[in-house]
């Protein structure tokens, strides 16, 4: 992956930089240290390495405004970073930049059951948020699988999503407000407790912005109500066609789902082996789940399994109790675990149309062949966001850069017949060099412009989101 | 001059040597009133309609009313149930697809599905340079690049001119039923909306009228909604009585198309605020208070204004909402009021200049809806 090559000048100034970070932070919270700093050389995508000038760790909005305001004064690029559980090198940082981490910023602000939200530090992880307010019987709906560990600020800045938003929507549709910092050093407050913008809506803009349009450090987020009980049922399929031709006749049904999840044979395997969760053997199952009363959920299963007969399921299996909702799921969340027992792997996130899965899965299916790779399947169907992963060795010479090539291919593949590049992981490093099959110039010029507003000098994680050749001039290259 | 294509709206604003005021079905009639050459977009049609996916894409221009019996044909609608304004404008245009984004006109079911924006997959418009450009999709995740799909609704026209949209529509569930009873005050009100809204009961509307009827719906399957109903009679919701079917249809048709303030002339107010903080606010402007209607669990206050200058109202009402948050957006007044009054709420300095710099990126020569939203 190609990244721009560090700037001498800021290189050669590095102590004095730190000098300067070091009088507005304790001690402890700025990181110059080669070993240190290896925790913060790259993210989730760990194929891609690089040690930063520096890491700093501020423990309030105003420690974050008086490190952007050096950053900004010494032009040193800043690449803020959450929990760095990036799948797609978000928070990886160039060997000029200053690391920003946010994971000191934890405390809840102001909980409000009676206005359903809760503002939170923006280091705080997504389950945390969560766990403030379950004990009062609430939640904090978007949940990607990293939600242990994850951040809010990451989620903010990828817009991440999750299993279950088919029925409760991505980070954006539950972000109600935030502090931010931007590049400058000034602190904005957008949003709040109220809904919807009083003027444009920046804080739609700022949600996916990939840490290029400031630091957020204070966010508000909407808050519901546990539902009272949620279960699923696993329907196992002998062909991928059939098995996306029920989930379009489950959503088109009026029934909405929590979730429907789908498996195909390489994925049902590789987790029948790593977890023995008694998966049918298929060629590709689904896991759909609902929510409500008891009898609430039997009627709806009982309406999904109608719709799932029609389809000639191999199996279907209700859950009936605590321990099989358990099993069923087991699989389904040990499943990039149980893939990396394959070999190395790389996972894309593309979205694409739900009507065109079945077209999808086989051309991916073509593909492995071509490529001589082997691909498995598992994803949110109820949306069309995929992740395919793709196996590959990472110690034989070329297989990264073919498994790779292999992605763009089926990234590609996903804007062809409709979709998008990237439907939660964000674009990052991994997808940047891919964004003009999907945009226009005029698109990523436009887009480019509005970071220009938010960061004139293109300091905030300046080498991500836009190909570099597109955004050279503007990065000052 | 209407444009009825993609090209010719672009050869329209490419061509355009002065201000355009852009005009969708002529429906909202909202902000700082543009002097300029009208540009009514015309654009209309369906260019995809798949119900298996939930996916609508369809031209600006095209209107609501279309778009709806189209979906109800599939027995879907567009979830975020959009605003009538037609009546309280006195308009006998045909409201847009495009202007119902533009405006992120949410009805009641706001506080439950989402807005305007939120079910926006994806836009084409053209900017005031004339591009075109497209950002989001067709798809229900999609986080490639800058979400501009966001600022655009919303926007009013001040950006760029929508040429077309690409919705997340929803089924029409089975049942509905509304559940209603009159309280003494706006504060026991929104105690039970508030209720309602934090239970796991699925609420999709929440609103209050003038005299305090409070008005909770549940939509769903016959079968879950009728248990929904019933724990909630049971439990926060006691002593409320059950209105089904059309009845209870009629109760949010009625605040979709803001009944109590068609036919009369008070100047209208909307207002965004956290639901706990409306009867303060309520109190505060009680001395200028016409009719009102409380939506979104309290969140959202009309406020029609009796007696006072629209100047004098802003004052007013924006003093009451200092020390709460929230927002306020002058919706109907005389064009001279909307020209001295600016109807959008003031924001704090950084932030107003961030969105004139937006602008100014998108419009150089500042001729979309010039001084509509006052940036």
């Amino acid at each position: 992956m190609e990244m721009p090559k560090p700037s001498d000048g800021v290189l050669a100034k590095r102590a004095g930089i730190i000098a300067r970070l070091r009088e507005v932070l304790p001690d402890d919270a700025v990181i110059e240290d080669r070993v240190e700093l290896k925790a913060y050389e790259c993210d989730a995508l760990s194929a891609y390495r690089c040690p930063p000038l520096c890491a700093v760790l501020p423990a309030s909005t105003e420690e974050v405004s008086a490190v952007l305001r050096i950053c900004h004064a010494e032009g040193v690029p800043v690449v803020p970073r959450g929990s760095g559980t990036s799948l797609a090198g978000g928070a990886m940082p160039t060997a000029d930049s200053v690391v920003l981490g946010v994971m000191r910023l934890t405390e809840v602000l102001e909980v409000d059951y009676a206005n359903r939200f809760i503002r939170v530090e923006a280091g705080r992880t997504n389950l945390s948020v969560t766990g403030a307010v379950e004990a009062d019987g609430f939640f904090y709906a978007p949940d990607p699988s990293s939600q242990l560990a994850c951040a809010i600020a990451g989620n903010i800045a990828m817009n991440s999503g999750g299993a279950h938003c088919l029925k409760y929507g991505v980070t954006t549709n539950n972000l109600m407000g935030v502090t931010m910092v931007l590049a400058d050093g000034e602190v904005i407050e957008v949003g709040g407790a109220h809904l919807d913008a009083e003027g444009l809506d920046l804080l739609g803009l700022i949600c996916g912005s990939e840490g290029q349009l400031g630091v957020v450090t204070e966010a508000t987020l909407r808050i519901l109500a546990k539902p009272e009980g949620a279960r699923p049922v696993l329907v196992g399929f002998d062909s991928n066609v059939v098995a996306g031709a029920c989930v379009s006749d489950i959503i088109k049904s009026g029934i909405l789902p929590v979730a429907i999840e789908f498996m195909d044979r390489p994925c049902i395997e590789a987790t029948e082996a790593f977890t023995g969760a008694g998966y049918p053997d298929c060629e590709a199952l689904l896991i759909i789940e609902v929510e409500g009363s008891e009898a609430e959920i039997a009627d709806q299963l009982s309406k999904i399994v109608a719709i799932a007969a029609r389809h000639d399921p191999v199996e279907i299996r209700e859950s009936a109790s605590a321990e099989e909702s358990r099993l069923i799921w087991l699989g389904r969340k040990s499943a990039f675990g149980a893939m990396g027992q394959k070999g190395d792997y790389i996972c894309l996130d593309g979205t694409i149309p739900v009507s065109e899965l079945p077209h999808v899965l086989s051309q991916i299916g073509e593909l492995s062949q071509a490529y001589g790779l082997g691909v498995g399947n598992v994803f949110h169907a109820g949306d069309g966001n995929m992740h395919p992963l793709i196996i590959y060795n990472a110690n034989k010479d070329g297989d990264l850069a073919k498994a790779e090539a292999m992605g763009a291919d089926i990234l590609r593949l996903c804007v062809e017949v409709g979709g998008c590049l990237t439907g939660e992981h964000g674009v990052g490093i991994e997808k940047r060099d891919l964004m003009d099959v999907q945009y226009a110039p005029d698109d990523l010029e436009v887009q480019m412009a509005v970071k220009d507003v938010f960061d004139p000098a293109w300091i905030l994680n300046p080498a991500k989101v836009f190909p570099l050749g597109a955004s050279a001039g503007r990065r000052g290259v | 001059m209407r444009v009825s294509s993609e090209s010719e709206l672009v050869e329209a604003i490419a061509g355009a040597t002065g201000p355009l005021r852009i005009v969708g079905g002529g429906t909202r009639d909202v902000g700082r009133p543009v002097v300029g050459e009208v540009l009514e977009v015309g654009l209309s049609g369906v260019e995809l309609y798949e119900p298996g996916s939930l996916t609508l894409i369809v031209k600006a221009g095209t209107p609501v009313a279309e778009v709806s019996a189209l979906l109800a044909g599939e027995q879907q609608r567009l979830a975020f149930e959009p605003m009538d304004y037609s009546g309280v404008m006195r308009s006998t245009g045909a409201s847009t697809i495009g202007g119902v984004v533009a405006a992120n006109a949410s009805g009641p079911r706001r506080i439950q599905a989402g807005a305007v924006r939120d079910f926006t997959l994806g836009t084409r418009f053209v900017d005031g340079a004339g591009r075109v450009v497209k950002n989001g999709g067709r798809v229900m995740k999609n986080v490639t690049g800058y979400d501009l799909v966001k600022l655009m609704a919303g926007s009013w026209g001040t950006l760029g001119v929508l040429s077309e949209v690409s919705l997340k529509v929803q089924p029409i569930p089975e049942a509905q039923v509304t559940l209603v009873r009159p309280v003494e005050s706006l504060a026991e009100a929104v105690g039970f909306m508030s209720a309602a809204l934090g239970s796991p009961f699925d609420v999709t509307g929440a609103a209050t009228t003038e005299a305090f009827e409070v008005a909770i719906r549940l939509e769903g399957s016959a079968f879950s909604v009728d248990y929904r109903a019933k724990e909630l009679l049971g439990g926060v919701l006691a002593g409320f009585e059950r209105v089904e079917g059309a009845g209870s249809a009629a109760i949010w048709d009625n605040i979709t198309r803001l009944a109590p303030f068609v036919g009369n002339a008070q100047d209208l107010w909307r207002v965004s605020l956290k639901p706990g903080d409306a009867p303060s606010f309520h109190e505060a402007v009680r001395g200028i208070a016409g009719d009102c209607l409380f939506d979104w669990g309290g969140g959202l206050i009309w406020l029609g204004v009796n007696g006072v200058t629209t100047a004098e109202a802003a004052q007013t009402i924006r003093a009451a909402l200092a020390p709460l948050g929230g927002h306020a957006t002058l919706i109907r007044a005389s064009t001279a009021d909307r020209q001295a009054v600016p109807g959008f709420q003031p924001q704090a300095p950084r932030v107003a200049a961030l969105s004139r710099a937006i602008k100014q990126k998108f419009d150089p020569r500042g001729i979309l809806n010039p001084g509509l939203m006052d940036h």
